[in-house]
């Protein structure tokens, strides 16, 4: 079963603490600048927005790529980047069209969210439950739930 | 290691920007920011030097828990000798401006010298260069940030910049970062604007790579980050409600300031708490408060983001201010509103914004309206002078002197001296709510006996923020003292200044102190940073930094006779509530805390301290 990252920017806070641990995870270095979930902050609405890759199934990045660098892992549904593969063309930067893969000036390559092989940083460092990680098919569960909490149905009396 | 063993010093009289290793013997002996700058300050200025003259240095410092993922790791601080106080100034600000000084590769900058002309410094990572600034001269802080983003094509820019206050070296001006945060207090702002350097705008690639034991720090941190999550104060009562959680709980305590300290409860106060912030607005059917907002890394999130009422009469022509910004936290709120007498959100909040705009101190200023409504009041100063009538209680003359002050017209030039030289002048010394020059912030000493010896015995005039028995007094944290006594006030007083020293040396906000000690914090540092940083340790860093700065007060020229409070707070009984019939018993407090410090009577650490503590 495959998992998705589902985000909820009214929980976001703006702290960063998912950039943190995004960068510390694939670099070894806490450094923002090279996180793969951004938070964005629309300061005059008081809106602050995380935002990655949302791992697309026909996916513009992959489909674009002229030597086969970004592939599915089966196991997570991520569609990750072979850096022994990609030649650094940013082709893919120019076909997504939501801007979640960037070009790393360190490595020569492009890069994306990879899922953490499953387990992502972001998730487990939000302090307030605005990243989460949870069933692919039912990242509406919660919104669900929170409408069906307001359906008028008839209690009985105790 | 934690730091990053650089230092940036930017000569402005020769334009210069050099790189220093970062000593790091201080650094073991006095931690970071708070601690090591000031160590880097009083190491290279003459302590009687003029606090605006090109002879005075400002240092913006980070810690070594800055830009980590330690809650709270974005705190840098301002050290520089204060044009308000002369006494030694050292400001605090989270947002996002010191996290990035960090992942940039530094750990402080070293502003020495006045530009010829106004320049702001740009820094990417290893490259630092001073560049012109005539275009955003006269612009506000906010205009600035977009400018220098703008300029640059690069909207990840942090920027700290002083806005007109500051340009126009009002008494009380504050350098404001990341559009609503500010190292606020003692008039760090005009010292900026006196060297003629209206911003510092850092972008940092490089990350925080110096961490001792990344495993142990992590497991530190989450536990810490548990702490907080789990503490009702940081977990729930701050994200729900900011600092402005104490609005109703301090007034019903008979400890809110009220109109210049007349009274200790202010009528209107739930009008203006915090409480006030979530309820509906009649005139548009919106809460006042948006969204609360965290600083960087912070998992507290106590900032307010609100968004003014568009028909109010301060902003209805002004369009510019109607979208969500900084909100009222508590001591904003309180010195714009109780201490004017003023019960009106809007207005207080019209006020903050300008303030936030121009970067202004919201507590000195407001407290300096509050020493004018009282001499307007008495007939000593005139509608004639003032251009409106000012009596408490005006929302209209809050947001005209703001207005006028923010921008340096009219009386608001008399008002940017602060509360003490203002009432000096019209011959009311004793209106001024102040310790050494600095204007009281909202806790009135006759309901909470600790505040007024903390008060008195700050190192930077009259603060919360250095010894904060608030905590101990009202909120029984970490452990109950009644707030109507002075039995042993003294060794609280010290055991909170020494350890708020450690908190601020280390990088985190002093909030985390609701739930977290010494105790939770020397984990996180001792995995950090390379050395030995035990408990005791860090106690001992937190004395040393105290008395560092009371040797450079003292040598700057004060004595024991400004640890005092205004005669109304020793004389004037508290009219209502708890502590009715009360004055602050100083007197009872102040002996016996020299004592505890190792002092002598007249207030000088003696020898003995000063070899014990290696100073």
């Amino acid at each position: 079963m495959w998992k998705s990252l589902h985000i909820d920017p009214a929980k976001c806070t703006g702290c960063l603490q998912c950039e943190m641990a995004c960068s510390f995870e694939h670099t070894g270095v806490i450094n923002p600048a090279k996180s793969l979930i951004k938070v964005f902050n629309f300061e005059h609405e008081g809106r602050k927005v995380p935002y990655t890759c949302t791992q697309c199934t026909e996916a513009w990045c992959l489909n674009a790529c002229p030597v086969d660098a970004i592939r599915i892992d089966l196991a997570t549904g991520a569609k990750m980047v072979f850096e022994d593969t990609c030649v650094g063309c940013k082709v893919c930067t120019i076909a997504c069209p939501f801007g979640t893969i960037n070009y790393n000036q360190d490595s020569g390559k492009v890069q994306k969210c990879d899922l953490c092989g499953g387990d992502p940083a972001c998730a487990k460092a939000c302090p307030t439950g605005a990243i989460t990680y949870v069933d692919a098919d039912w990242t509406g569960y919660g919104r669900m739930q929170a409408w069906a909490a307001k359906a008028n149905t008839a209690v009985a009396a105790g | 290691m934690g730091w990053n063993r650089k230092v940036l010093r930017v000569n402005l009289t020769q334009g210069t920007c050099k790189v220093e290793p970062l000593n790091m013997e201080w650094a073991d002996q006095y931690l970071g920011s708070r601690g090591l700058a000031t160590k880097y300050l009083v190491s290279e200025i003459d302590p009687k030097v003029d606090p605006l003259s090109p002879d005075n240095k400002m240092i913006m410092a980070t810690g070594p828990l800055t830009g980590t993922m330690a809650s709270t790791g974005g705190r840098y601080t301002v050290v520089t000798k204060g044009p308000l106080t002369g006494a030694i100034a050292c400001s605090n600000s989270g947002g996002f401006f010191g996290a990035e000084m960090k992942f940039a590769g530094w750990d402080m900058i070293i502003f020495e010298g006045r530009s010829p002309k106004p320049v702001y410094l740009f820094v990417e990572n290893d490259k630092a260069e001073l560049r012109d600034a005539s275009h955003l001269w006269g612009k506000s802080c906010w205009d600035t940030e977009e400018e220098i983003k703008r300029a640059h094509q690069d909207p990840q820019i942090r920027i700290s910049s002083i806005g007109r206050a500051g340009e126009n070296q009002v008494l009380f001006a504050c350098i404001v970062n990341d559009m609503h945060r500010a190292a606020g207090r003692s008039g760090v702002g005009a010292v900026m604007g006196s060297k003629n350097l209206k911003a510092v705008a850092l972008r940092g690639t490089k990350g925080v790579s110096g961490i001792k034991n990344f495993g142990e720090f992590m497991t530190a941190t989450n536990a810490a980050k548990k702490v907080l999550a789990d503490n009702a104060v940081t977990g729930q009562g701050l994200p729900k409600y900011g600092t402005q959680v104490l609005m109703n709980v301090i007034n019903e305590i008979g400890a809110l300031p009220t109109r210049n300290h007349r009274d200790v409860q202010f009528e209107d106060a739930s009008k203006i708490s915090a409480e006030a912030m979530h309820e509906k607005r009649e005139s548009d059917g919106k809460p006042h408060l948006v969204t609360n907002a965290a600083c960087f890394g912070c998992t507290i999130a106590c900032g307010r983001i609100s968004a003014i009422d568009k028909n109010h009469f301060t902003v209805k022509n002004s369009p510019k201010y109607w979208g969500a910004s900084g909100g009222l936290e508590y001591e904003a709120a309180w010195a714009l509103g109780a201490a004017n007498g003023v019960g009106d959100l809007e207005a207080l909040q019209y006020a903050n914004l300008l303030c936030n705009e121009q970067g202004m101190d919201p507590i000195s200023f407001g407290a300096t309206v509050g020493a004018v409504m009282e001499l307007y009041e008495m007939g000593v100063i005139s509608k004639d002078q003032l251009g409106i009538d000012a009596p408490f209680g005006s929302a209209e003359a809050l947001a005209k002197l703001t207005e006028m002050t923010a921008n340096g017209e009219g009386f608001g030039k008399e008002i940017a001296l602060g509360s003490k030289r203002l009432c000096e002048k019209y011959g009311h010394p004793e209106l001024s709510m102040s310790v050494k020059g600095q204007e009281f912030p909202a806790y009135d000493s006759r309901g909470i006996q600790g505040m007024g010896l903390a008060y008195a015995t700050a190192n930077r005039g009259a603060c919360h923020l250095r010894g904060y028995t608030v905590a101990s007094e009202v909120l029984g944290i970490p452990v109950k003292t009644d707030p109507l006594a002075t039995e042993g006030k003294p060794d609280l007083v010290k055991a909170f200044q020494d350890a708020t020293a450690v908190f601020d040396a280390a990088g985190i906000c002093v909030f985390t102190s609701f739930a977290w000690t010494l105790a939770d914090v020397q984990p996180q540092i001792a995995a950090a940073c390379e050395g030995d940083w035990s408990m005791e340790k860090l106690n001992e860093v937190g004395e040393r930094i105290w008395n560092m700065e009371r040797q450079f007060n003292n040598a700057a020229g004060f004595t024991a006779k400004d640890d005092n409070l205004p005669p109304r707070l020793t004389t004037e009984p508290a009219k209502t509530g708890p502590a009715k019939g009360m004055v602050n018993r100083l007197s009872e407090m102040l002996p016996e805390y020299y004592k505890v410090r190792g002092w002598t009577p007249e207030g000088e650490p003696t020898p003995e301290t000063l070899a014990r503590l290696g100073l």
